[in-house]
Parts: structure tokens; sequence; C-alpha cells
């Protein structure tokens, strides 16, 4: 039987480190790309989905499962596929015109054949008068319009964008989306197919004829969304805005009972809940911002204009306030529980307390303050608590998490920190009482 | 300019943990590398003649022009093995694991020690000129090539990721790899360091180019031969041509070599804004400016580079990860030579251990002796360096216009060998009582001082200027802002710089504790004048004895002392 799909990853897994410390960063992921498709991955940041584009290149080697390109096991770097990179990756020693004819050199491509093609694709871009320019002479936007030449110089069926448009300014990102998506169909590109990796959910709404939503703890697809919507797309149109709704409420789930949502304690068997990675200030201001609004409540894909942050924070945000019982989350929507609108209004002292008491519900901090008090003189120093964590997590996630933990539980007067000698203290108050 | 010093400065150290087994290999491989060294050097005939050195001022472009070839010769030596012996140690696990230690090793061997037994050894198997040629040459080698290797081998392992993924989705093969990613990405380390390296070189090459073993004169003309000979005939005339001619050498490369190569090496800089003042060089301005640089480019250049990039463009295609690559199952050959080296290695131990044996009780009373006062002398060096060159350092890193003046003053006066003076210095010295002892600490801070001060100076520079205002506005007084600000923000860079100084402090010893002059001989307790006297009696027990001893102090020191302080600093007062 022929192979119809230009790619199919099946089963593909991605683990790292050994022995008890084997973190999975991506599981079984079945996922098939065909021509004229334009797919966007979409998920959280740590949920395996710039892995996954490494694997699908063939930078990296997935550990468990295979990637099959045109009906052929893939086997080392891909040929006919190419990466724009988020920090654009051009050598900053080479003008844009040798960033981009180093590609070809690469393929062996003569010099004159070279420059001509360099030309043409710059021009195409738009860069035509700035071949001789040095990357550092042009703007985040230009910088980012020669990566997208010196990738379609090379002339690959599989465009690969690893978050090609978020190191650029509001204006520039959305002008070089415009330019990709009349490129690409107007058919002026010999470019089969593109993946876009990005973590925008409006942005990948915008461009993609596919959404393929990823969760984190392991890496896993969790959602693939056809977007049919004629371009261009209008941002304020209903049908556009409910799709936003749709791929959000994918995105940020439904708030679990409470055993699954809170996981069990490192170490023991089920999954451990990994602290979301928000600060215990800006989670105020969120509830500050949701007591303001009428009933309480309202759209999760609003939060980000409304609190002008990105969707990963945002996500991070409503993931802290869910498992700390603050808020609930059911169809896209978010809203403040009494206690979520207690704290909201509560003076510091007041929500020190209460956070105390609901981060001592969580399996994590239970267990750190077990081993705490069973600790000699209640002190432990961090690389401890981070090597147990690690056979929870990924040595950078584990790490992530103590410092987590220690900010949470230093609010909460939980705990205490010494930098110096880094080593984590039951709160002196907290020993005499208990 | 002086910013780049703080990019320069602070990739040096590599934080590892106290002694590991890797070290205990490292250390076996050494020692019965210098014990092959010395059974080879016993063998030498009893009597060599050297070459007349002639003072006439005439012979002194002839005299100038070897001694650039010979650090020339040495520098290329240096920079091929550094290219090969960095990326080895970069892209090989397994290989990393010996070669980074080893390297550490090799830094703290002192290399003065090492020139005898590299001679005599060579003079076993080649005719005496040719020997004394390539042991000088091989000399030089051993005090330019570790800096560069460990500055590659930096840089090669933070070579930011997108680039490294970029060249490998782009296929790029070895050849392009390093001609478009490695190389111009380790182009400004490489250089900054080839200048320290050459500076290191000149005061080895004067030390190389006047070396006697016993009866044994393996003298080279060169500049260093002809100030020692000079200083020997109390020569005021000779010694004044001899010095200039030298002055000389050092500032037409630095205008004619180095400030250009810097001046265009400026493009190779990460970042992605304009520098405010780029190295500038008035020669660098004049090629660019010139047709026959344009027609060389065009013609001769860019066809020769083209040539080159199909030749070998297909070499070496990458695979996948660098680093997943190398996880292939060993072929057995490579057990095999593992199997030969560890024999090799075991039995010059056993052999060296039978050598020690030889050293009678008092001698190795003597080393200890020696080794206490060096460490003095080391110290007190180390002492007045500190003392001069925070201030000055502070100065010119923190203050432009002090720095316009101090700057190009500083540079000359750092590139001088301090070997080239110190006959000179001799001269005066040895009228004051104690004026040996004098002599030495003085020539081991001449040695040494230039490390420290550049390290402070980078450190001064990097201070950040909202903190500089804060202290202002909080008016603190002097003192107290010395105290809170400038000595903590410069902690971790005299670290460093203090670990370069010593190293080379101990270095010095063995040139500044014994040494001929005017006919005598002259000396004072210490380690260095033990290693130099047994090198002088062919004693070569006691040379092995003795150099071992040093190299184990060094390195105990270093790892024991400076690398913990070293993980201080960067833990507590690196400011980012």
């Amino acid at each position: 039987m022929k192979n119809a799909h230009l790619l199919e990853l099946r089963g593909v897994t991605q683990k790292y480190g050994r022995g008890e410390r084997r973190f999975t960063a991506v599981e079984k992921v079945n996922l098939t790309i065909d021509e004229g498709e334009f797919v966007a991955l979409l998920g959280p940041s740590g949920c395996g989905k710039s892995t996954l584009l490494r694997i699908i290149t063939g930078l990296n080697q997935p550990t468990e499962g295979l990637v099959i390109y045109r009906g052929q096991p893939l086997t080392g770097v891909n040929p006919h596929a190419t990466i724009v990179f988020q920090t654009f990756a051009l050598f900053p020693w080479l003008t844009v015109q040798q960033n981009v004819e180093v590609a070809l050199k690469a393929r062996g491509m003569p010099a004159q054949l070279r420059t001509v093609r360099a030309i043409e694709l710059l021009d195409l871009v738009g860069l035509d008068g700035f071949e001789t320019a040095f990357p550092r002479e042009l703007s985040g936007g230009m910088r980012q319009k020669v990566g997208f030449a010196r990738a379609m110089a090379v002339e690959p069926e599989l465009l690969c964008l690893d978050e090609a448009f978020s190191a650029l300014d509001v204006l520039s990102a959305e002008s070089l989306r415009g330019e990709l998506l009349e490129l690409w169909t107007s058919g002026s590109i010999p470019t089969k197919a593109i993946l876009m990796v990005t973590h925008n959910i409006e942005e990948a709404v915008l461009m993609a004829d596919r959404v393929v939503v990823m969760d984190k703890q392991p890496g896993r697809v969790i959602a693939d969304q056809k977007i049919t919507l004629p371009h261009p797309r209008q941002r304020k149109s209903p049908q556009f805005l409910e799709l936003l709704d749709r791929v959000y409420a994918q995105l940020a789930g439904q708030t679990q009972p409470e055993y699954i949502e809170l996981g069990s304690a490192p170490g023991e068997a089920g999954r451990t809940r990994a602290l979301p990675d928000v600060s215990v200030s800006e989670l105020a201001g969120l509830l500050e911002f949701l007591d303001e609004m009428p009933g309480n409540r309202t759209d999760v894909y609003r939060l980000e204009q409304e609190l002008n942050l990105g969707t990963d924070p945002v996500l991070a945000l409503t993931e802290a306030a869910e498992l700390l019982g603050f808020a609930t989350i059911a169809k896209g929507d978010i809203a403040l529980t009494p206690l979520g609108e207690t704290f909201a209004e509560a003076s510091i002292l007041a929500r020190k307390e209460i956070l105390a008491t609901r981060i001592r519900r969580l399996p994590m901090f239970r267990w750190l303050l077990a081993m705490l008090d069973a600790a000699d003189k209640g002190q432990l120093d961090r690389d401890v608590v981070r090597l147990a964590l690690e056979l929870e997590f990924s040595p950078e996630e584990a790490a992530r998490q103590v410092d987590l933990a220690i900010q949470w539980g230093r609010y909460a007067e939980l705990l205490a920190y010494d930098d110096n000698t880094e080593t984590i203290f039951r709160e002196p108050a907290e020993v005499a009482a208990g | 300019m002086l910013s780049l010093f703080s990019g320069i400065f602070k990739v040096q150290q590599p934080t590892e943990r106290g002694f590991g087994w890797a070290d205990v290999i490292v250390l076996a491989i050494v020692i019965s590398l210098i014990y092959a060294g010395v059974r080879l050097a016993i063998d030498t005939p009893d009597q060599i003649a050297g070459p007349t050195i002639s003072l006439a001022p005439e012979a002194l472009p002839y005299y100038a022009i070897r001694s650039v070839g010979r650090m020339a010769a040495a520098y290329a030596l240096s920079l091929i093995f550094a290219l090969v012996y960095g990326r080895v140690a970069a892209y090989h696990h397994r290989a990393e694991q010996i070669l980074m230690p080893l390297l550490d090793v090799l830094q703290s061997v002192p290399i003065l020690s090492f020139l005898p037994v590299v001679l005599l050894s060579l003079s076993a198997v080649l005719p005496q000129a040719a020997a004394a040629e390539l042991a000088s040459i091989v000399l030089i080698f051993t005090s330019q090539a570790w800096n560069l290797v460990f500055v590659w081998y930096q840089s090669l392992t933070t070579i930011p990721n997108e680039l490294n993924e970029a060249s490998t989705t782009f296929r790029f093969g070895t050849w392009l790899r390093f001609r478009t990613l490695e190389l111009p990405f380790a182009a400004i380390g490489l250089l900054w360091n080839s200048m320290m390296s050459w500076a290191g070189g000149w005061f080895f090459l004067m030390a190389a180019e006047i070396f006697t073993v016993g009866e044994k004169d393996f003298r080279l003309p060169g500049l260093g031969a002809y100030l020692q000979e000079a200083a020997n005939q109390q020569d005021y005339r000779a010694i004044a041509w001899g010095v200039a001619t030298l002055l000389l050498v050092i500032i037409l490369l630095d205008q004619l070599v180095w400030r250009p190569l810097l001046a265009w090496a400026d493009r190779f800089k990460l970042e992605m804004v304009e520098s405010d003042n780029p190295p500038t060089s008035w020669f660098y301005n004049l090629l660019q400016s010139t047709r026959i640089t344009t027609w060389l480019g065009q013609r001769v250049y860019r066809p020769i580079s083209e040539a080159l990039d199909m030749a070998l463009g297909r070499f070496g295609q990458p695979a996948t990860n660098p680093e997943a690559t190398v996880r292939q199952r060993r072929p057995w050959p490579a057990y095999l030579l593992a199997l030969a080296l560890g024999l090799a290695v075991v039995y010059g131990l056993e052999q060296a251990g039978e050598l020690l044996a030889q050293v009678p009780a008092s001698q190795w009373m003597e080393i200890a002796l020696g080794v206490a006062t060096t460490l003095a002398r080391v110290l007190i060096a180390l002492g007045i360096a500190l003392a001069w060159t925070i201030p000055v350092g502070v100065l010119i890193g923190t203050k432009p216009r002090a720095a316009a003046v101090l700057q190009p003053i500083v540079q000359i006066a750092a590139s001088v060998p301090a070997t080239a003076l110190f006959p000179v210095l001799l001269l005066f010295l040895l009228q004051q009582p104690g004026g040996l002892n004098i002599a030495a600490v003085m020539l081991m801070l001449m040695g040494t001082q230039w490390y420290l001060l550049f390290n402070i100076i980078a450190g001064a520079t990097a201070i950040p200027q909202d903190l500089k205002f804060t202290t202002t506005l909080l008016g603190l007084h002097r003192l107290e802002r010395w105290r809170t600000l400038i000595l903590p923000a410069l902690f971790p860079y005299i670290i460093t710089g203090a670990i370069t100084a010593s190293g080379g402090a101990w270095n010095a010893s063995i040139v500044a504790e014994h040494f001929h002059f005017g006919g005598e001989t002259h000396h004072v307790t210490g380690i260095g004048a033990l290693i130099a006297a047994a090198t002088a009696s062919g004693d070569f027990p006691l040379l092995l004895a003795a150099t071992l001893s040093m190299i184990l102090v060094v390195v105990l020191i270093n790892r024991l002392f400076w690398r913990r302080l070293y993980r201080r600093a960067e833990e507590q007062f690196r400011m980012e």
C-alpha cells in the first residue's frame, strides 16, 4: 500500500537521563502531516513540542518509535526539511547574502548559481538592497526574513517554524505572518507542508489549517482541531473567537476532582503534580483582576489581552489558581471560588495564612514538610530535595520545582531558606508550634 | 576594547571538584612521560660547544629574525595542537574526561624544568643544533599552547545551540562547520589568547636561548642570547641596543600583526548590537584601502577558499546530533592501544620510582625546604603585585581618561619579557645586600603581575554603572565604597588573575633562584634553584624528584585552595 502521508510519527517517545532519573519528554505521539497542510503544534512550555520538531527534522533520534517520511523511515537529518528558528540562528559574521548562500554551499551548489538564487530569494522576502548588510544592522523582523529566505533557499518540502514569530515585536510579527501566508497560499514557494511550533493560541488559529494541541507531563497530543476558516481570517469575527475559546478550553482543561487535581507525593505511585511556574504576587494579581470582573468570571483567552501576558504565563497562572482551589475552570471559562475571593480581598498577613493552609494540602509540600521534620535540625540541603525530585521530573524541571516550592513556602512562612548554605529550614515558629 | 577583557578572562577556570581518579591517571601519565625524557637525557655526550654570540649591533636584525622565527614556529605548532586537542575534548565525551584534567596538570608543570629533559633527549637522537632549535620550540610551545586549548574548547562547548542546530539542519559538513561556525565563533578568544601566548612565549624564548647544562652549551643565536652575553660582559651599549631591538620587534608585531587582526576580528562578535568603540588599527585601514589587498582577496583568497569548500564540503555530513554519534562501540584496536599505553605508563612509573629511590633523604629535606622558601617568595611577589595592581587596575577600569594614558604604556610594558630585562636588573641588584633574594622576587613579579592587572581592569570595567551611582548617592566614604562595592566586584577577577600569576611565579622560580651571571653562578635557597642546579650538574634523580614535587605542590595548591576560592567567588560575587 502506498503511504499517502508526507510525514508520519508512529509511537514516538523521547526520554532523557538514565535509570531512576529517567524522564519522559514526549510519550507515544502519533501524528501525520499531509501535503498541502499547514499544521500548528500548540502547547504550554515543557510539553515537548520543540523536542518533537527536532525529532521530525532528524536533529534528535527518538528513544522509541518511528519517523516515516514519504514512506521511508528517517535516519539522520531530514534533507527535505528546514527550520526557521525563534532566535533566527543567523551567523553574525556573515552578510545577509552569505547567510543565505551558506545553506546552498552546504549542498555543493557552485558559486554563480548560489549568488543568483540568494539574490532572488532576498528579493522575494523584500530584502533587496540589504544583501551586504550584517545581521546586527537589521531589525528583528528583517533578521527573521533572512531566516525565512535561508530556509526557503534549499527548497524544503517541509518548512518547520520553531516559535519563529515569538521573538519579534508585535507589528513585525504580524506583517511577517501575513507575508508568509501570502507566499504559502499563493503557491509561489515549492514548500509542500508547514509545521509551526508555537505557544501562541491566536497565532495558531490565525494561520494553520490544523491545530494539534499538546499537554505536558508527559508531553503528548491531547487534541487535533481542524480550522476551515478561509484566509484572510478576521480576528474579531465570532467564528474566530469561538475557535479560540474552544482551543483554550482544550488547553486549560477542566477542574478535576480533588484527588486527581492534586496528584501524589514524590516517590509515591502515581504522577506528582508539578507546581506551576508562577510567583505568588502574580497569582494575587490574577485573583484581584477576577475579583473585579462581573460575576467574578471571564473567558480564559481574554486574560491574555487583559493582563497583557503571553499564553504560557496565563496558562500557568490559571493552573495555579485551580490547583490551590482559588478558581475553577470549565469550558474555557475561569471563575473565582469563594476562597479565591477571600484571598483577593484579604490583607497581606491573612493572605499568607490562607496560602499556608492551601499549600499544606499539596502532596509535594506535605512530602517536603515531612522530610524537613524528620531531618536533622529540621533543615535540608537544597540539592537533596532537588535530587529526590529528579525521580519525578527532568533535572531542569526538578531545579525549578525546588525553587518554586521555596518561593511559595517562604511567602506562606512555612519555610525559610539560606541562600549562602543552600539549606531549607522549617520556619522557626512552625518548629516551636509543631 | 576594555570591555573585551571581561569576555576573555572569565572563561579560564574550569570549576571541577577536588581530586578525582582522572587526576591520578593523569599524574601517572605525566610522571612516566618525564621519566622517558630523563632516560633519553642520560645518554648525551658530556661536552657540547655552543655558538659564539656577536655583540655587534649589525648582528641584531639577524638575531631578531631567528628569535621571531622560533616564536612563529612554536605558535603555529601550538595553534594546530590546540585546534585538534580542543575539538577532540569538546566532541568526544570519553576523551574529554581524560584530556581536560591532563591539560590542567600540564598547565601546572614547571615548563623550565622540562627544558633540560626535552633538550637532552632530543640531542640524543638529533644533531646538536637541530636538537637545540627543536627544544626551544617545544619549550615555547609548552608556554603557548594550554590557554589556546582552553579557549578553543570553551568556545566549542558554548556555541549557541541554535547555531549548532542551524548548521546541522542545513547539513554543513565538518569543514564548512569549522569554517563558518566554530572558527569565527572562537576567533576573538583565540586572538586575545594568542597575544597572551606570544607574551608568555617571549619570556621562555629568552630562557631557552641561553641554555647550558654543565659543560654542554646549547645557546642559540637570538635576541635572548645576545642580551645574556651583553650582560655577562657588562657591555651597557650592547644591552641598550638589545633591549631597544626587542622593544622594536614587540611594537612592530603589535602594530602590524595583532592590532590589524583585532580590528578585523571585530566582525566575529556574537552580539547583535553595534559596539561603541570597536578596535581600530591604522595598518588595517591602510591595507583595506589598497588595491593589492582587494586584488589578492578576489583573485587569490576567493578562488582558493571556494575550491577548498567544494573539495572538503563533502566530508563528514552530520548524521544527527554530534553527541549522539559518539555513542558507537569502540573497535578492538582502540582497546589494544589503550592497553599498550597503560602498560607503558606502568613501566614508566616503575622506572621513575627506581630513579626516585636513588634520591637520599637529605635531598628530600632540601626539596621540602626549597618548596617552603619558594612558596614564601611566590606569596611575597603576589602580595606586591596585588598592592599595586588593584589601585591601578581600578583606575584604568573606571576612569576612561586615565585609561587613555595608561593603557598603551601598560600594554607595551606587559609585553616586554621579564627574562630579557633580568640580566640588566642583576647588574644593579647584585651589589646590594640581599640582592639575590630581591632579584628572585622581582623576576617572579615582573613575569606575573600583568595577569593580575589585566584581570582587575576587566573586573573594574564590568562594575555596573548603576551600582557606582548608588554608592555615590548613598554618600559612601571611599573606604566604605571599596568595602561594599569595588572589592566584592573584583573578587572573582582577582582570584582568576592570582591563579595564573602564582602558577607563573612558581615557574619563574627556576630562572629566578639560580642563574649564571658575569661568569659566576648565583643561587638562593628554593625549589627552583634545586631544579636548576640539578639540571646544571646533570643530577637526574634529583631533577625528577624536585620537578615532581613542584608539580604536586602547585596542583595541590590549585585544587585545594584556589579552586575553592574561585568557586566561592563565582557563586557569591559574580555580577551578571
